[in-house]
């Protein structure tokens, strides 16, 4: 939580994540975690062929109990490097409250609150 | 959510550079090496000479502040301790991996009195240049090629067919007289907000995973933005990506057959009347037998070539063929075909008789910004035309009437084998390519041909099998971070500005002018590196108005873009309104091929070996093997050596179909043995959604973990699709190669079967037995 006590979190849009390992790798990288260690982790499902002849290939990153929310980024008026960098562009940082408005407007939105 | 920018990078805004606590902070253009083809915005965080960290610039219209985990890697390349550090000569054999190390000076002695000796002996022709694919070493180069050595071969490291890009760019110069580009925006510094731009109704994206391969100066994200925005999307690729999963149409081609898919849209537009009348009737040249000829290739007859249903076809014609605006892009895939250039045309044609040519949301006729344009034929002029003559395939069509400014590989390597005829090769000049690693076809018929030459220069930023395998020099080149340069491909012009250094490690501008000099000081006339640039940027590019400096401080620059080019005069040398093509229309059927004797039309034609072609080669190699897509982690046979990377993508992989591997008795995570009787390679099996008769197997791997002298060299046969391809099949325009249609079988991996491995057959037991005969 903020100092304000505000809680913050990622809201990501997975609708439209590509899989591109990008947010892992930026992550892995700003916390020099060690080999087998993550912040963040991309779950896979699919792709497989539904009943209705359409495919399922869907990811979606989770944020592990090592991520902070890059504490030191947005110290300095820096976004979270995972939200930076996200190829898709499907990745947003705020406060959950706002994030949750958000959801209302798109469908496919995981809203994640790691601490 | 799209693209905002933070507090911390507002406050910066408009600053080249700026200083942040102990860190200088210098925003600037990343292109290889390492890398790939693109040029990302990129701020750079670097203490005492050293990045220390780096972000995407937000500001940079092109990527908009998003990397991808090579760059985001950055530091652990660039500050590897791997990297080679200065000049090395080799002391023992080659193959034994022992040098000693020497300095510049005695590097470029070396060289010279070498290419002296060869240019009098033999004559400068024996001496061939190679580069990488897309690496910011496209004009420097053959500048040195040309203007140093005086030799007019400068190729790409053995690329069979010139099958990356030269096939589809040449169909695009002799069709339109110009390139194109599908529209996502990215010629407009204000991208998605310009009000000229308008949002593709359909993209076409034709053999190629746009978003993992990043080709060719546009960055497949894009179309992932597009896609939010609703554009919808025909995928033609082999296996189930994630772009094809969310596709409205997944054609899912038989490797090889692009060309009979193609023939076959165009044939259910045209006769489906959905064709934009208009634009054929003003713009086309040859539409009616051009129409003839599609219609041989209705699409049942292309449903059974292309193991796609009929219905599929034309379901994906009539989707591109009725939105109002389709943009495409093309990938490798097309080129690496016999018919190559046939499958391009087609496709090509695709786009025209739609109307989508030049069309905002269509495809861009584009050019390099301010008309710059610094390639692979910078420097020619330099040669004389006698000697420009005796460049190795220039009895093949197209080279002889210009089109293509690089010697041909596959008859390069016919030369060497035929044991110097016309004459012999002698030196071979390496940078920033690893061809037995990567691009060269047949890998081990190019370790026994490259071992011929007396004397090998490789130039590169770590060791490579290439390096350990041929050369008797090996020079450090610098990271993208380490040099001055810039990039002018499409859109925009960038400056690259130095800002670290690493050890004894030169610019290659730097080292290619400092070795000029010593050929020909007045054809390298600038101090340094920078000011080579500088000139470049000053007076090459003086369309731009700017200096380097100028360049460095706004990081990069845009041309005004304008649409429907054809319509106002701005195609053609005489400014009429129309293309730049001998009609001055587009040519559906081309005129120049027709003179050159070549067919004019499109043609489907069987891969050389295929379930048809082939049969019963095809009962005893039953699958068709693709090769060469592309992953997260590497560019080609490039960041093999770095820790996060390998993490991500430890081994090499074999992609198949469950069904296909229960039907060989192997299963996901399997070491395989996939053969054909060129050779073999060993991956990993990985289950991917591919035809049950169709496998699909990674390229560029090399190990380096793995001990570098001969026989193990870096173990770079053992995993190496190229085992079982092949060079010199190639269409009749010379272009064009089946990299990515063979046939082969797999079995598993036994101790029993594995005694061998391909590396010490290839470097001590003379090879897989068919190369031997
Ligand atoms: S917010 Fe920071 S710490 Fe959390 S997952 Fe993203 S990069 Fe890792
Ligand atoms: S960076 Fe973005 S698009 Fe890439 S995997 Fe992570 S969330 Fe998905
Ligand atoms: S490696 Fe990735 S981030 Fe770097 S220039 Fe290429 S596309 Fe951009």
């Amino acid at each position: 939580m903020s100092k304000n006590n505000e809680r913050y979190g990622l809201l990501i849009d997975y609708d439209f994540c590509t899989g591109c390992h990008t947010c892992e790798a930026a992550c892995k990288v700003e916390h020099k975690l060690a080999y087998g260690q993550w912040g963040i982790k991309l779950a896979q499902d699919g792709p497989r062929k539904l009943e209705n002849g359409r495919y399922e290939f869907v990811y979606v990153p989770i944020p592990t109990s090592l991520c902070d929310l890059c504490e030191d980024l947005v110290k300095v008026g820096k976004f979270p490097t995972c939200v930076a960098h996200c190829q898709a562009d499907v990745m947003t940082y705020g406060p959950v409250k706002e994030l949750a408005k958000k959801m209302a407007d798109k469908p496919k939105m995981v809203l994640f609150a790691p601490r | 959510m799209a693209y905002e920018i933070s507090e911390y990078y507002k406050k910066h805004k408009g600053e080249a550079q700026w200083q942040d606590g102990e860190y200088t902070c210098t925003r600037t253009t990343m292109w290889s090496g390492p890398g790939c083809h693109n040029g990302c915005g990129v701020v750079y965080y670097t203490k005492n000479g050293k990045v220390e960290k780096i972000e995407g610039d937000p500001y940079n219209p092109f990527n908009l502040g998003k990397l991808c985990m090579r760059c985001i890697n950055y530091v652990e390349a660039a500050d590897s301790n791997d990297r080679l550090k200065w000049p090395l000569k080799r002391v023992g054999e080659r193959g034994e991996n022992k040098w000693e190390r020497i300095s510049w000076d005695e590097a470029y002695d070396i060289i010279v009195e070498k290419v002296n000796g060869i240019k009098k002996d033999y004559g400068p022709e024996s001496i061939v240049c190679m580069e990488g694919t897309g690496r910011n070493v496209i004009w420097q180069v053959p500048y040195l090629c040309y203007a140093a050595f005086g030799s007019p071969n400068f190729t790409l490291g053995f690329l069979s067919g010139e099958s990356c890009s030269m096939p589809r760019l040449v169909t695009e110069a002799v069709t339109e007289g110009e390139f194109t580009f599908g529209d996502y925006s990215a010629h407009f510094p204000d991208r998605y907000e310009n009000p000229n731009w308008k949002l593709p109704e359909v993209i076409l994206l034709w053999g190629q995973n746009a978003i993992i391969s990043n080709p060719d100066s546009s960055l497949g994200h894009w179309i992932v933005e597009c896609m939010k925005r609703g554009s919808k999307l025909i995928v033609v690729d082999p296996m189930l990506t994630w772009l094809a999963a969310k596709a409205d149409i997944w054609l899912r081609v038989r490797p090889g057959t692009d060309a009979a898919l193609a023939m076959a849209m165009n044939d259910v537009i045209i006769k489906e009347d959905l064709y934009d009348h208009a634009f054929v009737e003003k713009w086309c040249h040859g539409f009616d037998d051009f129409a003839e000829r599609v219609a041989t290739m209705p699409p049942e007859r292309a449903a059974e070539i292309c193991w796609i249903p009929k219905d599929t076809i034309v379901e994906a014609a009539r989707l591109y063929g009725k939105a109002e605006r389709g943009a495409g892009t093309w990938g490798v895939s097309v080129d690496m075909a016999q018919c190559g250039i046939s499958a391009a045309q087609a496709i090509n044609a695709l786009w025209a008789i739609c109307g989508n040519l030049d069309k905002p949301g269509g495809q861009s006729i584009i050019r390099y910004a301010f008309d710059q344009g610094l390639a692979y034929d910078y420097g020619i002029e330099i040669l004389p035309p006698e000697v420009t003559a005796k460049r190795i395939g220039m009895d093949l069509p197209l080279k002889q009437f210009g089109f293509g400014a690089t010697a041909h590989s596959d008859t390069l390597l016919k030369v060497i084998e035929a044991g110097g005829v016309p004459y012999p090769i002698k030196m071979f000049w390496f940078q920033s390519t690893n061809p037995i690693a990567n691009m060269g076809a047949e890998a081990p018929r190019l370790y026994k041909a490259i071992k011929t030459a007396d004397f090998n220069v490789v130039v590169d930023m770590f060791m490579t099998p290439t390096a350990v395998a041929f050369a008797d020099l090996v020079l450090p080149c610098a990271m993208s971070s380490e040099r001055w340069s810039q990039r002018n491909w499409w859109m925009p012009t960038a400056s690259i500005r130095k800002v670290a250094s690493y050890y004894e490690a030169k610019s290659d501008e730097q080292l290619i002018l400092e070795l000029g000099k010593r050929f020909s000081p007045e054809l390298f006339p600038w101090k340094d590196d920078k000011e080579w640039i500088d000139w470049i940027i000053s007076d090459q590019t003086s369309k731009m108005g700017m200096t380097f400096d100028e360049l460095c401080d706004v990081v990069c620059q845009y041309e005004d873009f304008e649409y429907y080019k054809y319509e106002k005069g701005m195609l053609r040398p005489d400014g009429k309104p129309g293309f730049n093509t001998p009609t001055g229309k587009v040519e559906l059927k081309l005129s120049l091929f027709e003179a050159w004797g070549l067919d004019p039309l499109p043609w489907y034609q069987e891969p050389p070996e295929s379930p048809y072609s082939t049969p019963e080669l095809h009962k005893k190699y039953p699958l068709v093997l693709t090769t060469g897509h592309r992953s997260w982690e590497f560019f080609h046979s490039e960041h093999r050596q770095l820790k996060l990377n390998r993490e991500f993508h430890p081994d090499p992989m074999i992609k198949m179909n469950p069904e296909t591997a229960a039907k060989f008795g192997v299963k996901e995570g399997d070491w395989v043995w996939v053969e054909n009787y060129r050779g073999r390679f060993k991956q990993k099996v990985k289950y991917e959604m591919l035809h049950p008769g169709v496998v699909n197997a990674e390229h560029g791997w090399w190990f380096p973990e793995k001990e570098a002298a001969e026989p193990s060299l870096y173990g770079v046969f053992d995993s190496n699709c190229n085992n079982l391809t092949t060079m010199c099949q190639n269409g009749p325009t010379g272009y064009g190669a089946p990299y990515k249609n063979q046939l082969c079988t797999v079995y598993k991996v036994t101790e029993e079967n594995s005694k061998i491995m391909p590396t010490e057959q290839v470097t001590r037991l003379g090879g897989f037995n068919y190369v031997q005969k």
